[in-house]
């Protein structure tokens, strides 16, 4: 009973929260590797863009809840994602033929439009400051859990409850959902394989008679698309505040790189590598042990290797360990 | 007049000219190579009739039309098909897929074209779901052929085909591009293995230092005293 008390204090605390943070990040480092692979840069407004397209989901969501429209059980945010997605892909495509579009004919290094990028990053935080504010906001509504623990604790009869939050599992359903045509789009459509062509060989995809507007136009829309469903999800999950999207920069990149920055279904992977590390390692493990050891050697100690302050230097120690040792990232194969 | 022809063209890549005054031509099913020793120019005169190089002076025609001022993707859609010496091939992509790429401005009969491919090349069609990375040397350069084929090009331009592979892969190279000629393609090819080249092509030409120094049959040049001693060692 101990053991599988154990177990499913470690599904609760570990499992469920790091598969639906895993999926958020991994929609992030997609895009990221895409835009990497394809335009050839660094895109560092990366974290801003999703919290750009999140501010424009909560504006809707907030005009739909005025309006009475909801969904019922499901947050009102679903309704909003499309509208917002639109706006966002307005943006990085106007964002695009204003400023990248003039380094890109001038055949600018990759560095400098990583610089670039930066300082898109920082207007798009501005921009969103001044709409929306700097501070926390919950745009969550319908119904929060789908097990609540007491409802397992009865159920089973163990010591430890099981929580499932709505939105984990919306995030789970949504995930799979926009990754699986993602990657359909990207194998199986005469486009999607013109992308691959195009960031596997530019020179012979300009010979083929790909147009690379047209590659370059696809990848941004992509990117804004993947932004606000993968923003949104981790607002409704948490909560939106602009400055922590800045921060999961860090561990967005940190997974485009471990899965082999360029290869999206590599950062996709990395996601999840990254989500279950920094939670594993942050973990406090004592009570877990408790179950599992027998009275006399009951730890006192909390048993947590990092305190959750420093999540995110699991993430930088991921990326500078992967960088020195698999430059390539560790997943083998193709890229794109 | 030739089929497809660069007429005294003169041009590099800003900086001194590495081409002057350089004449190729070539007619449907009949293979042309260009030969010459190191930095003679030979790629650079290849590159200049594709269009990937702005001539000073001189014109390139195609069945008798002027695509001198055409961008190289034009003259892709001119029926003009041009594989590389490196990177020719999708290393990510898998045979097929980079069948299709070659295609890429084609609606439809891919699938036709697909398969006449596979009969030119039937290792190809084994490989048809493997990614080209994983491919030996010779069997990508038949992706590379292949690849550029799928345009239906009435012109074939190849920049050192059969650059490191071995020999034995080479003589099976040549012959595949023996068979390519059969269907009425002009074939303009550079090499650096020159014997081989000459005795499979219908002509030649031989650069120096940008201009023409030699030309003629495939065995008039295998024959002439100079060249032979200058370029073919004796």
């Amino acid at each position: 009973m101990d053991f599988i008390n154990a177990i499913v204090l470690l599904l609760n605390y570990i499992f469920v929260p790091a598969l639906s943070y895993g999926s958020q990040l991994a929609l992030g480092a997609i895009f990221v590797s895409l835009i990497y692979g394809i335009l050839r840069f660094a895109y560092f407004t990366a974290g801003d863009l999703m919290s750009f397209g999140t501010m424009f989901t909560i504006l809707f969501t907030w005009y739909f809840q005025s309006l009475g429209i909801n969904l019922g059980v499901l947050p009102t945010a679903l309704i909003a994602i499309p509208f917002g997605m639109t706006i966002t892909i307005l943006y990085v495509l106007i964002k695009d033929k204003l400023i990248f579009s003039y380094y890109r004919t001038k055949k600018s290094p990759p560095v400098m439009l990583a610089m670039v990028s930066i300082g898109t990053m920082f207007v798009t935080q501005a921009i969103v400051r001044i709409v929306i504010g700097p501070f926390d906001r919950r745009f969550f509504d319908g119904e929060k859990f789908i097990l609540k623990a007491n409802e397992f604790k009865e159920a089973t009869g163990l010591n430890e409850g099981l929580t499932i939050k709505s939105t984990q599992v919306i995030t789970l359903f949504v995930t799979i959902t926009v990754v699986s045509i993602l990657f359909w789009f990207l194998n199986k459509t005469k486009t999607g394989k013109s992308m691959r062509a195009y960031s596997d060989n530019e020179d012979l995809a300009l010979l083929s008679g790909i147009d690379p507007k047209k590659v370059v136009m696809i990848t941004w829309v992509i990117a804004a698309i993947l932004a606000t469903v993968g923003g949104t999800l981790y607002g409704l999950d948490k909560s939106f505040k602009p400055f922590t999207y800045f921060n999961n920069m860090l561990p967005i990149f940190a997974a485009a790189i471990v899965g082999g920055i360029g290869n999206p279904f590599g950062a996709f992977l990395g996601g999840y590598v990254i989500a279950f590390s920094e939670i594993l390692l942050t973990y406090a493990y004592r009570k877990f042990f408790v179950y599992i050891l027998p009275e006399t050697m009951e730890p006192d100690s909390l048993l947590q290797l990092l305190s959750t302050d420093y999540k995110f230097a699991v993430s930088f120690s991921i990326l500078v360990v992967v960088l020195l040792f698999r430059p390539s990232g560790i997943f083998k194969g193709k890229i794109l | 007049m030739p089929f497809f022809s660069g007429e005294k063209m003169t041009g590099g890549y800003g900086g001194a000219d590495i081409i002057s005054s350089c004449t190729i031509n070539a007619n449907r099913g009949e293979i042309v190579t260009i030969l010459g020793p190191n930095g003679a120019g030979k790629s650079t005169a290849m590159k200049a009739m594709l269009g990937l190089l702005n001539l000073k002076s001189g014109k390139v025609f195609i069945d008798g039309r002027d695509i001198s001022k055409l961008t190289p993707q034009d003259r892709v859609k001119e029926g003009i098909s041009f594989v590389p010496q490196t990177r020719n091939v999708f290393t990510g992509l898998n045979v097929q897929e980079n069948l299709e790429m070659g295609a890429f401005l084609r609606e439809e009969h891919i699938e036709e074209i697909i398969t006449e491919i596979y009969e030119l090349f039937p290792i190809l069609k084994e490989k048809k779901n493997q990614i080209v990375g994983e491919l030996s040397g010779g069997q990508r350069q038949q992706v590379a052929l292949g690849r550029a084929l799928m345009t239906k090009p009435s012109v074939l331009m190849l920049d050192e085909p059969t650059a490191g592979v071995s020999p034995i892969v080479m003589d099976e190279l040549f012959e595949h591009i023996l068979k390519v000629k059969k269907k009425n393609v002009a074939i303009i090819m550079v090499e650096q293995n020159a014997k081989q080249a000459l005795s499979i092509a219908d002509r030649g030409y031989v650069l120096v230092t940008g201009e023409n120094k030699f030309s003629g049959t495939g065995r008039e040049l295998l024959n002439d005293p100079e060249v032979r001693r200058s370029f073919l060692g004796g």
